[in-house]
């Protein structure tokens, strides 16, 4: 594997990905699971566990696409149009879960209406990222380093199941982290929703896993093909361990393993794409190498990079640090 | 869904749909965050309640103000690639770093720091709770400058060389971000931002004036922002003064249009006060105009040469409607402010900065002043910019993704719908939230022994269901 300016940039716009999916993951899962949750004072304990936290979150997704933009414009301007129905629909049910935070303070009528909107939002978000997903990895038809396919390509069966497939999971991260963040009645319901989504996770893991490699020969060879399926049989072990341990945290009453269990699921999940993808950016239409950006751009970007992700993360540690511990539902901060 | 028009011309009305609803909100929060930060500090130094209760006012305005510009920004960051992915393609290279930096600098700087600004104080301490403060109002100011770079460079690029596939190549860096429009829009912008907030401030205090002039809370925000009126307006005049003389040098067809000079000037050309930009003839209808003014204040010579609209190609001119109104009307608000300000100095010699009704109903209705003005501004350089989105090298034309005109369509409506919706609620909100006076309450977590203004029992300022739980009862 050759270490250069694209790899390193590829490297770290996939960590971008992975952190957004599994950060704001969570909060996407929380707002899925709203309606499961009918009482205003839950609400507000489930709002209040990820008001501190979401707006970094949902940075890392901006960091994805406007790292998209300077390091694989083409990607950038390839995959988008690719993707318009379902990325506009993503970004405004964004819009509706991101204002619910502080709208739904702001009124006392109108306040289901947030709480609806929150949801909505939160799931449409989810389901459009998972619809992308799988667009993505079915293909996109690209001539001439522009997109040559038709408004509708994304849609399709495989692009429908993985579309439900990162809902679900999203509610997964979503009830471990309640799980992690409540106490007494909320959380015993987020436990039992865990064991529902939890499973429900497994088996659409295991539908794409099985689906995917039919889609693209490269995927195929890459999975079922010597050397490389000898690789590629760790992925599924690892996933084996992390749901005994999700299973195993949620019936003996852990609060924080069920949450880094379903976390190691998507990591893993997440891995084994980039093993399917590899060398490709675009599967099957472009690689890393020849969707970079001239070197200055990559270069220039990534003497920040070096310096202020590790800079990001601790910070947003210490962030996650100062809001610790289960939620008081008295303290009064939402 | 295409309602006629073609694909570009659909993309370019949600472009600057978006955008313009997008601006709004950090145009008030970059001031609000300055203004948070500064009230947070006063109330460290002098330990007076006052301070204190208009952080927390202003705290809960600046939460859901924040809140609507991430998700309209988040919109922003992926429209380029939905609607305009030519353009993405081959000026990314360029533009991505720079928003990359924004998003590394600026954008997880404040979204790491909010939190704990907004609702950490108990938790970390009054110390790194300032920090927290001071570090989103940082975070506010960085992200201007990384964007603003980005749109200088729009306007004014260079630093680049342009590949066989009219891909733009990045050659010199220091060149790319410190363009020669750079500095004086960043100035120009950011003092607008602060002027858009002073004006909201001092329009809710002078609300409050109107209803309780004793009311010390309301007194001390229509101070300060009467202060930020009468300094930072002939400063901003100042300021964009520059910028206009900047644009003249590297847009002179940009003067041309928001001048209405659809001719060229030898010998000294007139300020057409006001007109009717007559486009299909070539002319200023109904003209009002002062001979010789406009080379006067751009040339500093009655009979200097001025360029029009003529001593350019036809197809490199831009739409001269939009930029001649709106520069006027953002120049007209801006005369307005600074009669405002002056008038707030003279009520201030007088001592009747706090009780004369007539000053504080101009500051009421001067309130949404600064967004008209940001927004006309915006549209005088942007559609002035026009029909070029990278100034005299790549077409507007050009730009635009392959996409068909009923998706644009169908997406357009679906962001107005949406966004009036949203952010109509949004608004709403915030008059609600400015609509609470500005009194110290009893229960204060950080009150040992409130020192309550004059005559101001706790009234009606809970109607409003601000719970236990929400920004402004923490």
């Amino acid at each position: 594997m050759p270490i250069d300016l694209p790899t390193i940039w590829a490297a770290i716009i996939a960590f971008a990905v992975l952190a957004y999916v599994v950060l704001d993951g969570f909060d996407l899962g929380v707002g899925i699971l709203f309606p499961l949750f009918p009482k205003r004072h839950d609400r507000d304990v489930m709002t209040n566990s990820i008001a501190p936290v979401w707006d970094g979150n949902e940075t890392w997704l901006v960091l994805g696409g406007g790292g998209l933009l300077a390091v694989f414009p083409v990607v950038y301007a390839t995959v988008l149009p690719a993707l318009y129905m379902p990325i506009i629909l993503m970004l405004l049910g964004l819009v509706f879960r991101g204002v619910a935070f502080e709208f739904r303070w702001r009124t006392a009528r109108g306040s289901i209406y947030w709480d609806v909107g929150f949801w909505l939002g939160s799931t449409i978000a989810g389901f459009m990222q998972g619809i992308a997903l799988g667009a993505l990895v079915q293909g996109i038809e690209i001539t001439d380093r522009a997109y040559a396919g038709g408004w509708w390509d994304w849609l399709t069966p495989f692009t429908l199941v993985t579309g439900v497939a990162v809902t679900i999971g999203y509610a997964l991260l979503g009830a471990t982290w309640l799980n992690l963040k409540t106490s007494g009645d909320l959380q015993a319901r987020a436990r039992r929703l865990a064991m529902v989504t939890g499973a429900a996770t497994l088996g659409l893991i295991g539908v794409v896993s099985l689906w995917s490699p039919f889609l693209n020969d490269n995927y195929f060879g890459r999975w079922f093909g010597w050397p490389t399926a000898f690789f590629s049989a760790f992925v599924p072990t690892l996933l084996a361990g992390c749901a005994f341990a999700l299973w195993h945290g949620l019936t003996t009453d852990k609060h924080l393993q069920p949450f880094l269990a379903a976390l190691g699921l998507f990591v893993l999940s997440f891995i084994g794409i980039g093993i399917s993808f590899y060398p490709y950016i675009v599967p099957g239409a472009l690689t890393i190498a020849e969707a970079a950006a001239p070197e200055s751009s990559l270069m220039f970007l990534l003497v920040g990079a070096v310096v202020l992700v590790p800079m990001i993360l601790a910070y947003t540690g210490y962030a996650y640090w100062v809001f610790r511990g289960k939620i008081d539902p008295e303290e009064g901060y939402h | 869904m295409d309602f006629g028009m073609t694909a570009e011309m659909l993309a370019r009305i949600q472009f600057a749909f978006t955008v313009s609803f997008h601006f709004i909100f950090p145009a008030f929060s970059i001031g609000t965050a300055s203004y948070l930060a500064v009230l947070n500090g006063l109330w460290l130094w002098k330990r007076d309640p006052a301070y204190l209760k208009l952080f927390e006012y202003w705290k809960t305005i600046f939460a859901v103000t924040f809140g609507m510009g991430v998700v309209s920004g988040i919109v922003m960051s992926y429209q380029f690639g939905t609607n305009w992915s030519v353009f993405s393609e081959r000026a990314g290279p360029v533009i991505g770093p720079l928003m990359g930096y924004e998003v590394l600098t600026a954008f997880f700087l404040e979204a790491g720091f909010l939190g704990i600004a907004l609702f950490g104080r108990r938790r970390v301490g009054d110390a790194l709770h300032m920090v927290a403060v001071v570090v989103v109002a940082i975070g506010t100011l960085i992200s201007a400058t990384w964007i603003l770079s980005v749109n200088s460079w729009m306007h004014t690029p260079q630093g680049f060389s342009i590949d066989a596939n009219g891909v733009f190549i990045p050659e010199d860096w220091w060149a790319i971000v410190f363009n020669p429009s750079f500095p004086y829009r960043l100035t120009h912008t950011v003092l607008a931002a602060f002027l858009t907030t002073a004006f909201v401030v001092g329009a809710v205090g002078a609300w409050h004036l109107l209803k309780d002039r004793e009311n010390r809370q309301a007194r001390i925000m229509f101070s300060m922002a009467m202060w930020m009126a009468a300094i930072v307006t002939p400063l901003q005049i100042v300021a964009g003064d520059m910028h206009g003389l900047n644009t003249l040098e590297h847009q002179p067809a940009k003067i041309a249009a928001m001048e209405g000079h659809f001719e060229s000037h030898p010998d000294g050309a007139p300020l057409i006060l006001f007109g009717i930009p007559n486009e299909a003839e070539q002319r200023v209808d109904l003209a009002i105009e002062i001979p010789k003014l406009s080379s006067l204040i751009l040339k500093h010579d009655l009979n200097a040469p001025l360029q029009g609209l003529d001593a350019f190609p036809a197809d490199e001119r831009p739409p001269v409607m939009i930029p001649f109104f709106a520069f006027r009307i953002m120049v007209g608000i801006g005369f307005l402010m600074l009669g405002v300000g002056l008038w707030s100095l003279w009520a201030r010699w007088r001592k009747t900065l706090f009780t004369n009704p007539w000053l504080h109903r101009a500051a009421i209705a001067m309130g949404p002043s600064g967004f008209v003005a940001v927004l006309a501004g915006w549209f005088t350089t942007e559609v002035g910019r026009q029909p070029f989105t990278v100034y005299g090298l790549m077409r507007t034309s050009e730009s635009l993704s392959p996409v068909a005109a009923p998706a644009v369509g169908a997406s357009l409506v679906a962001f107005v719908v949406v966004y009036f919706l949203v952010f109509g609620a949004g608004v709403f909100y915030l008059f609600r939230l400015f609509r609470r006076p500005p009194i110290l309450d009893e229960d204060h977590e950080l009150d040992k022994g409130p020192h309550r203004a004059a005559g101001i029992a706790p009234g009606p300022a809970q109607e409003e269901p601000i719970r236990a739980g929400g920004a402004g009862a923490n």
